[in-house]
């Protein structure tokens, strides 16, 4: 029931961002290509981050790195959708490799060897300017078609993707790999302890975690058309988007996309109306989520059963920061 | 000769280096939570330094000991009635918090100081020995940086609080039993951390021009000091800094400056896969 609910609810909002160029303006159409994107985004961490309880900070590493494959392959004469199709597939095997590396890892570990990801990835385009063009960034040759009908294709491309990444989240919440990915999150010990190949479960929902993020970053460079390093693997993105599957409920399957929606709404209103003071207010709206909504809007149910739910929260907190100590 | 060189550069570098992580890696190795603020921390201190030095005329020397107090008692709040109330929270939920606070703070330091490249121009030279140059400001920031590291070790060795400070980081509960205040040893610790930071940046703003969007960079060599040393020591933090400042001055030399922190990022990840101790041995939380 809760399930067939969610899924209403999900294709609904699809809708609603599939329509917006019939009634509303550019500016809010472009603001919908964003909310899929990062829903796009956001799904895809949680499969890793969110059912694995792995607290991956990679993303924009594959981000960067599918909009770089797309890009360059794009600049050498490659069609646009067959550089899309290589930008995930080659994220798909740098993910696999780099994960059976890093998934040996836990905790704080984890966290920063993934964050760590991102820098040295970009210090490598950056520095690399003989393939990558360096901090010049690099120009993709763009449709010229009607600006409208470009922001179109893009709106229900991303919508696509977006929809790819919730029937994946979908599926593998179902399936033998999302069991083990919850095991795995609750004690890796044990789960390994009883059977569960927690090596296998955690490279391939790291690599599924990435998967779509190289995708993503490749259509984006096509959309916008220009690339640079230090905008396409931004620590900035990186630490959003947990943030986004947090705020909405991370391990669920709707959560990441009511958060991805939520933050990338109030991330616009705050830029229009504070434009010298955005990142302090998005700094104080994210101290205030880790203390007001630790566990996400989807999870926040207002009347009875506060107390009793917030003791609840207080058990489940402390059992899980003896767990999470590497 | 050029060794010669190559490696004092990189001795100097490290100094700076050791100074820089030893807040950071303290509050990883206490308090388990993985502090984004740090960066911004060194840039504030040093932009302080600045002002002090470029409105009052006060020379940044003197300028340390105000810059640390300054940051010690910003830490210590920021401790007390934000962080302690998460901190036992899983990894992503503290590392999310110090982030959403290192927005505010990067943002109020950008609106207020301007992103203007600064630094501290003394003046002084270079000094030469047996064919080996620095520049004698370089010198005084690696003097004062050992001296700072040095006297944070006596501290955490002889004064009360730093044995503390190290009964809290070896046994949380075992601390608490024995009449440790931990919720008031974490805001210490998160305060020395800052003040170290702070200080750090007074050094670093004598050496190289600082601004704000530099914070991460200096996060970046934290990180890399700390998993190369081990974790919430300062002898770790010390062999870290000076490893990382060698590595990157011989990689700089014979590979170019723009690979010297790639190298850098390479051997944390490396260290982190064969031994995540650091290797100094000193284990992060079980």
């Amino acid at each position: 029931m809760m399930a067939r609910n969610a899924n209403l609810l999900f294709a609904l909002w699809v809708v609603i961002l599939g329509l917006t160029p019939f009634y509303a303006e550019n500016y809010i159409l472009r603001g919908a290509i964003m909310v899929a994107m990062f829903s796009t985004l956001t799904l895809s961490w949680n499969i890793i981050g969110g059912f694995g309880g792995y607290p991956s900070l990679g993303t924009a590493a594959f981000v960067g790195l599918g909009s770089y494959v797309g890009a360059l392959t794009q600049v050498s004469g490659v069609p646009m959708v067959m550089a899309w199709l290589l930008a995930t597939l080659a994220v798909g095997v740098v993910s696999a490799a780099i994960g059976s590396l890093l998934l040996r890892l836990k905790g704080h570990y984890f966290a920063v060897g993934s964050i760590v990801l991102v820098e040295l990835f970009r210090l490598i385009t950056s520095s690399w300017s003989s393939v990558t063009g360096g901090g010049n960034g690099l120009n993709i040759p763009i449709l010229r078609w009607d600006p409208t009908a470009v922001a179109m294709l893009f709106l229900y491309i991303m919508l696509g993707l977006m929809v790819l990444a919730y029937v994946l989240n979908v599926v593998v919440s179902r399936s033998q790999l999302g069991f083990g990915l919850r095991c795995i999150k609750q004690n890796e010990d044990a789960a390994d302890m009883v059977g569960v190949d927690t090596t296998r479960y955690k490279i391939i929902g790291f690599m599924l975690s990435s998967l779509l993020c190289g995708t993503v970053g490749a259509v984006y460079a096509s959309w916008v058309g220009y690339i640079d390093p230090s905008e396409s693997f931004s620590i900035l993105l990186t630490l959003k988007v947990p943030v986004m599957a947090l705020l909405g409920g991370a391990g669920t399957v709707l959560g990441p996309v009511i958060g991805a929606g939520t933050f990338v709404i109030l991330e616009e209103l705050v830029w229009v109306n504070f434009l010298n003071w955005n990142r302090a207010i998005l700094g104080i709206l994210i101290v205030g989520l880790v203390f007001f909504l630790p566990n996400g809007i989807l999870n926040l149910r207002l009347g009875a059963g506060r107390k009793n739910r917030k003791a609840r929260a207080k058990g489940t907190a402390n059992a899980q920061s003896d767990r999470e100590r590497p | 000769m050029d060794v010669a060189q190559t490696i004092v550069n990189g001795l100097a570098l490290g100094a700076l280096y050791a100074c820089l992580a030893v807040g950071f890696s303290l509050v990883w190795g206490v308090l388990n939570v993985i502090n984004m603020l740090h960066g911004t921390f060194v840039v504030l201190g040093g932009y302080l330094a600045f002002f002090m030095w470029s409105y009052l005329g006060v020379h940044p020397i003197l300028a340390i000991p105000v810059v640390g107090a300054a940051l010690f008692v910003l830490g210590f709040v920021l401790q007390y009635t934000v962080t302690n109330k998460v901190i036992g929270a899983p990894v992503l939920t503290t590392l999310t918090l110090t982030f959403g606070l290192d927005m505010l703070l990067y943002n109020i330091m950008t609106v207020y100081f301007t992103a203007t490249p600064r630094r501290i121009r003394l003046d002084l030279g270079s000094i030469e020995i047996m064919g080996v140059q620095m520049p004698a400001d370089r010198l005084i920031g690696m003097a004062l940086a050992l001296a700072l590291t040095g006297m944070l070790y006596y501290v955490m060795r002889t004064s009360k609080i730093g044995r503390a400070i190290v009964a809290v980081r070896m046994d949380r509960m075992a601390a608490q039993l024995m009449g440790i205040r931990i919720n008031t040893i974490y805001a210490v610790t998160f305060g020395i951390g800052a003040m170290m930071a702070g200080a750090a940046g007074v050094i670093m703003v004598l050496v190289f021009p600082t601004t704000t969007s530099i914070a991460g960079l200096y996060l970046g060599k934290a990180f890399i000091v700390c998993v190369v040393g081990g974790l919430g020591s300062v002898p770790g933090a010390f062999v870290g800094g000076l490893i990382l400042g060698v590595v990157e001055s011989v990689a700089a030399q014979h590979l170019g400056p723009q690979v010297a922190p790639i190298v850098g990022f390479l051997l944390l990840l490396f260290l982190l896969l064969v031994k995540p101790t650091g290797l100094m041995g000193v284990k992060g939380y079980e």
